[in-house]
């Protein structure tokens, strides 16, 4: 479980790094160094059980039925990387203290490096290829944060985009490809895949399942033609991009290719791929490097070169080629991480990377000039130094392939040619930066840097220096074991030596180390030729690009999605117009076989009565109030339906409902127009009515199709159960108050909101109202009717007698809370017409918020009763108790939550009209005309 | 039965759906309501139809379906509460916006504007 605390620790520190912007800049530095270092010291801890050849493995359970886990491991090639994350870090998190001027938030820097970091150390520990996934992503998200640090800068803003969307859309690709191994395999779990080999190579998705995974590691490793984004990458401060690009971002996609050798490598199609993309890179990144007066250009499109090589030598197909690989994966994150921090020195105290302004820097600052020239020579592949013993191994390789069958021949002289480029770059930072004349306008004058800037440049200049001289004692066991971990076998015998003899690779070296120095020497004539060729500019096309994409998407959104409505609600009309329709064209009979009941009059008169009430409702919609009277028949007419057809509790709810609707609509007229305009051409109508009719016809046709086929429903439980279990004799109420009470609490806080959401609305309502009806007729000038005003005062207890009733009988006869609420609050709301709201303002007091959260409340309290009995929520119970004088009555705790769902719907119902016809109430009149 | 049963579910759907294309929000409205009956009566039917034989243990032989009645009743009260969010959306939006078009903007004529165009530049 240590294991799982190296990730963590690291977002722990990222957070906690974000906290000190109130500190000094030393305490910032010091609290954000906690967390990479003990996560360093509990990795070493963890080594020795490592290099003894176990694989150290965390599993938490995330989602088990999907196969997800939470789940690190740490192996040789893992263990590596933790190394380089972690110490690289540190040192650049030193360096950054001293880099940052004043002006710059510290502990943004720090979070985001720390958020870095542990999208990285996640990355290499993951054993859940999806988990990983996720880590790579985070990488690309908070490099971006990184890149963007500067974000007053136009180009870091435009870098850190095209870093995003390049590495960010190779993550989708990787995505796709991981889900496809998962697919092939049957599991995300790394260790299965990586032991899957012969499985995923003889898959017909093999081939698909690999172009994606190399996409994704490409594009992060900036290899041709990916690469670009990289230099554009460089806006970043240059700490970010010492760790990022050096060490960590870039090495990601190394780090894939390593990952999942042992799974996918070993085909022809892999060597191909990976080995020629490599090569590419490498002679395109060595050629442009020598071209960039930018310093922190020159370094990128060298990490390019150096990326592409480590990528060609995991192309190689022999096992000593992948030894190399990691070898130089080290080596490379050294003398890179080193020059970074150098070239950010110099950019520091001279305010400019253009070598064409810079020279002759031996003068000014010779202790980072020393520091700057050894990284610079190790990167060049001198002799005595890391960079040395990685290229042979991998001139060596070159010698061993036969890639390109008879034509392999040519792997090794490009790769010398890309050598004597890589040589010619280097000379070049040396020879034009420290030497090479005198300085040309500086910007500042030019010093030595603070004295701990140049630590972790020294710590790692030494590193090249003792790689570079002593190999077998420092690496060789880190190299064996990550080796070890990419082969998945034991790693061949290999001895890394300074002298192997006067062998061909050393030739090569020589003729590289020579030709770089003539090409440097000449480097007027290239750069000439250079300068004749037409200008690639990268960031140019790429913008375009993306330009037209956004303008593409744009066109199609803005086609589909005009902003009208109507236009929507059609289209979706028309979607469900297919997708129910489709099904009946392919049943052979609408009508099913149950027995068809004959129409008697009452049935006939009944539906008449709807349909006249419907196609009423259409004809003279123009005519509001005529359409709301014409829809009131139909309300009416549902609710005789309901009771017909053995629904007395639906009837009763639907006449209650309909009531308080036709009050509302009323209400709502008066302040919507009263007539509608005529808008639609013949057309439109037409065409309304085409798909109107057609859905209608389609609803009809199911439901006459549902109802003439027998029945098998669950309800025979409920039937048999609501007397025994939950002791009422109405069944509709036993199951909305006790067998399906969930649903109900539910349905009533739905209620609740939708009340809560009206009021909003009404307060602060910018009024519109008008003094007259639309054909300027004054409203009423009595508005309160004496005779309303009487005769409703004393309905008022009746009705809440009725509804008390009601309310207590539902749960043996129909009725029960919602129809009892409903009833309760007309009775109150004919006062409100009666009196206005005014008259009712004084008498009672009614918070209806208060009342719908008590209904609520109480409809809760009553089902988490039943805990305090250590029975599941919303239990009921019931007995019978024998009263005197009145007998024997039955008490349920489902008639208090049915007392709920009563105050519930009271409150709501009356907040809705209340808070509606309280607008009216106090407004003087004034005449808007719209 | 049966069959009248359905044409009247059909034609409230029909009415509904064309109301609910109109232009304004009061039909719209309507639509809804009109629309919600229908539903309801649809799902209550899912039940079968039945006369005289509510569910009240002990007042007839054979009992109608209780459990669609029970969804159906809440959907008749929520869908109160939803046609009432949806008229007081529709009177908000006549007060913001100065007109009580499902757009939020009344569509220009085209032609009527060409016209006085036209009759501009000809002054």
């Amino acid at each position: 479980m240590t294991l799982l605390w190296i990730p963590l620790i690291s977002l722990l520190g990222s957070l906690l790094s974000s906290f000190t912007g109130k500190l000094s800049r030393n305490q910032s530095t010091a609290i954000t160094l906690i967390a990479p270092t003990v996560a360093l010291l509990l990795a070493i801890n963890l080594a020795p059980a490592v290099f003894a050849g176990e694989a150290i493995r965390a599993t938490l359970d995330w989602v088990p039925i999907l196969d997800l886990d939470v789940s690190f491991r740490l192996d040789g090639l893992a263990l590596l990387f933790v190394f380089m994350i972690l110490g690289i870090g540190i040192l650049v998190i030193i360096y950054a203290r001293y880099y940052l001027s004043e002006n710059d938030s510290m502990p943004k820097l720090y979070a985001y490096l720390m958020l870095f970091m542990t999208a990285m150390l996640g990355i290499v520990m993951s054993n859940n290829v999806i988990q990983l996934w996720v880590f790579w992503e985070l990488t690309s998200i908070s490099s971006f944060l990184l890149i963007s640090y500067w974000w007053h800068k136009s180009e870091a803003r435009k870098g850190a985009k095209m870093a995003l969307a390049i590495t960010g859309g190779g993550g989708l690709a990787l995505l796709a490809g991981l889900l496809l191994l998962g697919h092939i395999v049957g599991s995300y779990d790394l260790d299965i895949i990586l032991a899957s080999r012969e499985l995923i190579q003889s898959h017909s998705l093999y081939e698909v399942a690999l172009v994606l995974v190399l996409l994704g590691a490409f594009t992060k490793s900036a290899q041709f033609p990916f690469h670009f984004w990289l230099p554009h990458a460089m806006a970043a401060p240059t700490p970010v991009s010492a760790y990022l690009h050096s060490a960590t971002m870039v090495k990601a996609g190394i780090f894939l290719l390593a990952r999942f050798y042992p799974a996918l490598a070993g085909t022809e199609i892999w060597f191909i791929l990976v080995s020629l993309t490599g090569l590419v890179t490498l002679l395109v990144g060595a050629y442009i490097a020598l071209f960039k007066h930018d310093l922190k250009g020159l370094l990128a499109f060298s990490t390019i070169s150096h990326l592409g090589l480590i990528t060609l030598l995991f192309g190689l197909d022999t096992e000593l080629a992948t030894v190399a690989a990691i070898f130089h994966i080290i080596n490379h994150a050294t003398f890179k991480a080193s020059l970074f921090m150098a070239t950010g020195i110099i950019d520091h105290e001279t305010g400019t990377r253009d070598m064409r302004k810079l020279n002759g820097m031996w003068r000014f600052m010779p202790y980072t000039a020393t520091l700057a020239m050894v990284a610079a020579a190790s990167m060049a592949g001198v002799p005595l130094l890391n960079g040395f013993l990685s290229k042979e191994m991998f001139f060596a390789e070159t010698l061993h392939q036969q890639l390109l069958g008879s034509m392999s021949w040519l792997i090794p002289i490009l790769a010398t040619i890309a050598g004597a480029f890589s040589v010619a770059y280097s000379a070049r930072f040396i020879h034009d930066v420290f030497f090479n004349g005198d300085p040309v306008d500086l910007p500042k004058e030019p010093h030595e840097a603070p004295r701990y800037m140049r630590v972790p440049i020294e710590i790692l200049v030494a590193l090249c220096l003792i790689v570079g001289m002593f190999p077998n004692f420092v690496v060789d066991g880190i190299l064996q074991l990550a080796s070890g971990s990419v082969l998945g076998t034991e790693p061949p015998e290999f001895y890394i030596a300074i002298w192997h003899g006067l062998n061909l690779p050393l030739l090569m070296s020589a003729i590289a180390v020579c030709g770089g120095l003539l090409i440097y020497t000449q480097r007027r004539y290239l750069f000439q030729f250079q300068a004749s060729l037409p200008p690639i500019n990268a960031k140019k096309g790429f913008e375009k690009t993306m330009h037209s994409v956004v303008t593409w998407s744009q066109n199609k959104i803005s086609a589909i999605e005009n902003g009208s409505l109507q236009r929507y609600l059609m289209l979706m009309l028309l979607v469900v117009l297919l997708s129910a329709g489709w099904p009946l064209f392919e049943m052979s009979q609408l009508v099913g076989q149950n027995q068809l009941t004959p129409v008697d009059i009452h049935n006939g008169i009944g539906a008449g009565l709807l349909m006249i009430g419907a196609i009423g409702t259409v004809i003279w919609h123009r005519t509001r109030m005529v359409a709301l009277l014409m829809i009131s028949v139909v309300g009416l007419m549902v609710s005789v339906a309901f009771t017909r057809f053995s629904a007395p509790d639906l009837a009763l709810t639907q006449l209650t409902v309909e009531v308080v609707t036709i009050i509302l609509l009323m209400l709502a007229l008066f302040f919507l127009p009263q007539k509608t305009p005529k808008e639609s051409s013949s057309i439109r109508t037409l065409r309304d009515l085409g798909i109107a009719s057609a859905i209608g016809v389609i609803v009809g046709s199911i439901c006459y199709a549902l109802i003439t086929r027998p029945l098998t429903s669950i309800s025979d439980f409920f039937v048999a159960n609501a007397k025994t279990g939950g002791g009422g004799t109405n069944v509709v109420n036993v199951i909305l108050v006790d067998f399906r009470g969930f649903d109900t609490l539910g349905e009533i806080v739905v209620l609740g909101i939708a009340a809560l959401g009206i009021y909003k609305l009404i307060i602060h309502l910018p009024l519109f109202m008008p003094g007259s009806d639309s054909e300027g007729r004054p409203w009423a000038k009595e508005r309160y009717p004496l005779l309303l005003a009487s005769i409703s005062q004393s309905l008022l207890p009746l009705a809440l007698l009725v509804s008390f009733y009601i309310f207590l009988r539902g749960h043996n006869l129909p009725g029960g809370g919602f129809i009892a609420g409903l009833v309760t609050a007309i009775a109150f709301i004919l006062q409100y017409i009666a009196h206005g709201s005014n008259w009712i303002a004084e008498r009672f007091t009614l918070n209806y918020r208060k009342i719908i959260a008590s209904g609520i409340a109480i409809a809760l309290l009553s089902g988490l009763g039943s805990w305090a009995f250590g029975r599941p929520f919303l239990t009921t119970w019931f007995d019978y108790f024998d009263i005197p004088l009145i007998g024997e009555i039955e008490l349920a705790s489902a008639l208090v939550f049915d007392l709920g769902v009563y105050i519930t719907v009271v409150g709501a119902t009356l907040m809705i009209l209340a808070s509606l016809g309280k607008v009216t109430a106090n407004t003087p009149k004034e005449e808007v005309n719209i | 039965m049966e069959l009248l049963y359905s044409s009247c579910v059909g034609l409230l759907v029909a009415c509904g759906v064309f109301m609910i294309l109109r232009a304004r929000t009061f039909p719209v409205v309507l639509g809804l309501t009109m629309l919600s009956y229908a539903v309801n009566l649809f799902l209550f039917a899912s039940g079968r139809l039945s006369m005289n034989q509510a569910a009240v243990l002990g007042y007839s032989e054979n009992y109608a379906d209780p459990l669609p009645q029970a969804l159906v009743l809440t959907a008749i009260v929520i869908g109160f509460a939803m046609t009432a969010f949806v008229v007081i959306l529709a009177i908000r939006g006549r007060a913001d916006l100065g007109n009580d078009h499902v757009n939020g903007t009344v569509p220009d004529k085209p032609k009527a504007v060409s016209r006085q165009a036209k009759e501009q530049g000809k002054a």
